[in-house]
């Protein structure tokens, strides 16, 4: 069983897993809502076991030393995807709110089918300056902030979506339809902070491990590279997004939409700066 | 003292502590940094000249985007944000402390009618039978209250984590600590880079940005440079030098060091970051004349001719570490002698020879017989120097920084008032709560409180 096969099961379990959540929003059956997480569940192990068997076959190439499956484009999306389905599994087992499922396996589903049919898979061995433990410690923390901020903006899509259509009741009753098995809005922006809380400081360790790693390999810490500045500027998004809160106004809608407005911004920062820009981190698009 | 007009010391004073410039900063800060990461910043003039076109130049170059981190407004944002924290941080210690150590213990009803968290009860029983029952519903369901008995009504108030308002203050002391760290590194050190040829050494090194080399103090010799590559192809997998520190005459230090491994003395720390060719390598050979069956051996160096027994020469016309999937490999051409004078349309062997195939230049069928022993290229090691004072403090912040926001985050200062009031033989009970972090995850806490006292009055 190669990583390949592995990863491509993984894709398929996200897959059933989306499918079977947005079936659950519109059936409302707790037995499809079970089986959806089940799916997730089991996609979650299944992709660990690719990662697993990928770090093996690093061993394997022609002068391969094994490294930890986070140096390349491909690695840093799978693992992205697996950190998104992790964080949510995690929420889950909190709040047991099924309907975040179909707002936040989504973007896990996207990441493996982009990187199973489009990104280059292929194995190479380090060059000497990946040749570290600080690779590993900068790269997991990174993105497991990434996955939080993405299911707070998965979280956010829902809010914005009910907040709308229950301003839109005269009444001001619940949201019904499609709409009904969401959680109240109440709980919704309850959990856009919480995801925010993880994965600000989760950020935070990621830039400083990252300071921390360049001051080893090249004497500096900070040198405004593109990568470096534009994981700051999301660190001052949601320092702002964490400060608004304080401010009678910026509660509800306006957290919603500064959440969804990060993400983007953090999109950018892990793709953007690798594909659009030039800078140190290209090499870590390749 | 009647109504004065706020002084202008005053106006500024709330400017500076204002929540709203610190969300305007942070995302003036954001927002500006963008253009640092489109605008090259390390181009030179004449590069930025020709990319842009004159009139655009003009502009950025007048607003300092070519250099944008360093320029004067972008430090002055910076210098925005660290008063904006400090003064902050002045404005509301002095509160917060008081909260901390001096709590609130009889609460009046406009006190409870300030709280989203509320709820009233009426109990038939009386206040003497069931205060223990709340001291211990409230010890059970929260935390060990404080009684206070006054004006006729009993008190409880009880607190979690009350020392978690302070965390806040360590959060933004931290980046306060980051700042001053970065001020010494930039004032008190500097970066700078140092080529030293194998075998050779360097006292002085030549700082970034600067014309003058800078003295060392001491001397860094590189006794060897070794370059790895992986087979097949020019990527590098391993370079390493090995270095020996001498300080006044006497060897104080020897490290191997490589990427992501430096290193540092009285310091100043050196860190392996490139390096390249130095001069011409030098080659050797073993040579068979086929006809005689004389077998020499020769050293040579790029484009020297060398004499082969039987007349002719040879010289090496080209060479490379690593030629497709075969190793080190040289390309040789055989001349008909040492001086030779070459005629338009004259073409001369030429071939290429392996360091990893002795044996493969015999089937080539030629007069002579090329194995490529050895291939000797000198390197010069190039790295990084780094001197930074001011690091640790950097570290420091940063522990500080990332502890702060945990405990900020996760650490939440609640506290619960009850008040007990005898009313016709009745007890009205007040009850109230509040939570200086996550307000909605409180509510949800307290919702559960409130069903949960309910249940408790009525049995």
């Amino acid at each position: 069983m190669t990583s390949t096969q592995l990863f491509n099961f993984t894709t398929i379990a996200y897959f059933a897993c989306m499918v079977l959540f947005i079936i659950y929003l519109a059936t409302r059956g707790k037995t499809v809502a079970l089986i959806a997480n089940i799916c997730a569940w089991v996609g979650l192990l299944i992709h660990t076991g690719a990662i697993g068997v990928r770090w093996w076959e690093t061993y394997q190439i022609p002068g391969g030393e094994g490294h930890a499956p986070l140096s390349n484009l491909y690695e840093s999306v799978v693992f992205f995807s697996w950190t998104i389905v992790l964080i949510y599994v995690l929420i889950d087992l909190k709040y047991k709110q099924r309907a975040v499922g179909a707002f936040v396996i989504p973007f896990a589903f996207l990441g493996m089918i982009w990187a199973q049919l489009q990104l280059n898979d292929a194995i190479e061995p380090l060059v000497p300056a990946l040749q570290s433990n600080w690779l590993t410690y900068h790269v997991i923390t990174c993105f497991l902030g990434y996955a939080a901020f993405a299911v707070a903006c998965g979280v956010s899509i829902m809010y914005l979506i009910k907040h709308g259509k229950e301003e839109n009741n005269a009444d001001g009753s619940p949201a019904g339809g499609l709409l009904a098995v969401f959680p109240s809005v109440k709980i919704l922006d309850d959990i856009n902070y919480k995801a925010i809380m993880i994965g600000f400081p989760l950020l935070t360790l990621g830039i400083i491990t990252g300071a921390a790693w360049a001051n080893y390999a090249w004497g500096t810490y900070w040198s405004w590279d593109p990568k470096e500045t534009w994981s700051l500027i999301v660190w001052f998004i949601y320092a702002a997004f964490l400060h608004a809160r304080f401010t009678r106004g910026w509660v509800g809608r306006k957290a919603a939409w500064l959440s969804v407005f990060g993400f983007v911004a953090t999109i950018f920062c892990y793709l953007g700066v690798n594909l659009v820009l030039s800078g140190l981190h290209s090499y870590g698009g390749g | 003292m009647g109504a004065q007009e706020r002084s202008f010391v005053g106006h500024i004073w709330d400017f500076f502590c204002s929540l709203k410039l610190a969300i305007t900063t942070l995302i003036l800060l954001a927002v500006t940094s963008i253009i640092g990461t489109v605008l090259p910043q390390t181009a030179t003039e004449q590069e930025n000249l020709q990319h842009f076109g004159e009139t655009k130049f003009k502009i950025f170059q007048a607003l300092d985007f070519f250099d944008m981190y360093h320029s004067w407004w972008f430090l002055a944002l910076l210098s925005l944000f660290a008063i904006n924290l400090t003064c902050c941080s002045i404005k509301r210690l002095p509160r917060i402390w008081k909260i901390v150590n001096n709590p609130v213990l009889t609460p009046d009803d406009t006190l409870y009618r300030t709280f989203s968290n509320f709820e009233e009860h009426l109990s038939a029983s009386p206040a003497s039978e069931i205060k223990e029952q709340m001291q211990r519903f409230l010890s059970k369901n929260f935390a060990a209250p404080k009684v206070t008995e006054a004006d006729g009504k009993v008190h409880f108030f009880a607190q979690k984590m009350p020392w978690a308002r302070f965390s806040v203050y360590v959060t933004h002391l931290s980046i306060l600590i980051i700042f001053i760290g970065a001020i010494i590194g930039t004032v008190a050190g500097y970066k700078a880079f140092v080529n030293i040829p194998e075998g050779s050494s360097a006292d002085k090194v030549w700082p970034r940005g600067g014309n003058q080399q800078l003295d060392l103090g001491f001397e860094v010799f590189c006794d060897r440079f070794e370059v790895e590559f992986y087979e097949g192809g020019r990527r590098p997998k391993e370079f390493v030098s090995d270095l020996r520190v001498i300080d006044n005459g006497k060897e104080v230090l020897a490290k191997t060091i490589q990427v992501n491994d430096p290193l540092t003395y009285k310091g100043i720390t050196f860190y392996q970051s490139s390096y390249g060719p130095m001069g011409d390598p030098q080659f050797s050979f073993k040579v068979t004349h086929r006809a005689s069956g004389e077998t020499v051996t020769l050293s040579t160096r790029q484009g020297q001719l060398a004499e082969l027994p039987g007349g002719k020469a040879f010289r090496v016309a080209d060479f490379t570490e690593s030629f497709q999937n075969f190793g080190p490999a040289a390309r040789l051409e055989v001349l008909p002698g040492l001086v030779h004078q070459h005629q338009p349309g004259e073409s001369h062997p030429s071939f290429v020879v392996l360091k990893a195939f002795p044996e493969f230049d015999a089937r080539r069928g030629g007069e002579y017989i090329f194995s490529l022993l050895d291939l000797k290229q000198r390197y010069y090691t190039g790295l990084q120097v780094a001197k930074d004072p001011g690091v640790w403090v950097v570290w420091t912040g940063c522990f500080l920084l990332v502890a702060g926001c945990m405990s900020a985050f996760f650490l939440s200062h609640r506290r619960v008032w009850l008040t007990m009031q005898e009313v016709d033989g009745k007890t009205g009970i007040k009850v109230g709560g509040s939570a200086h972090r996550n307000q909605p995850g409180f509510e949800i806490f307290f919702d559960e409180f409130k069903a949960k006292l309910k249940a408790e009055l009525e049995t």
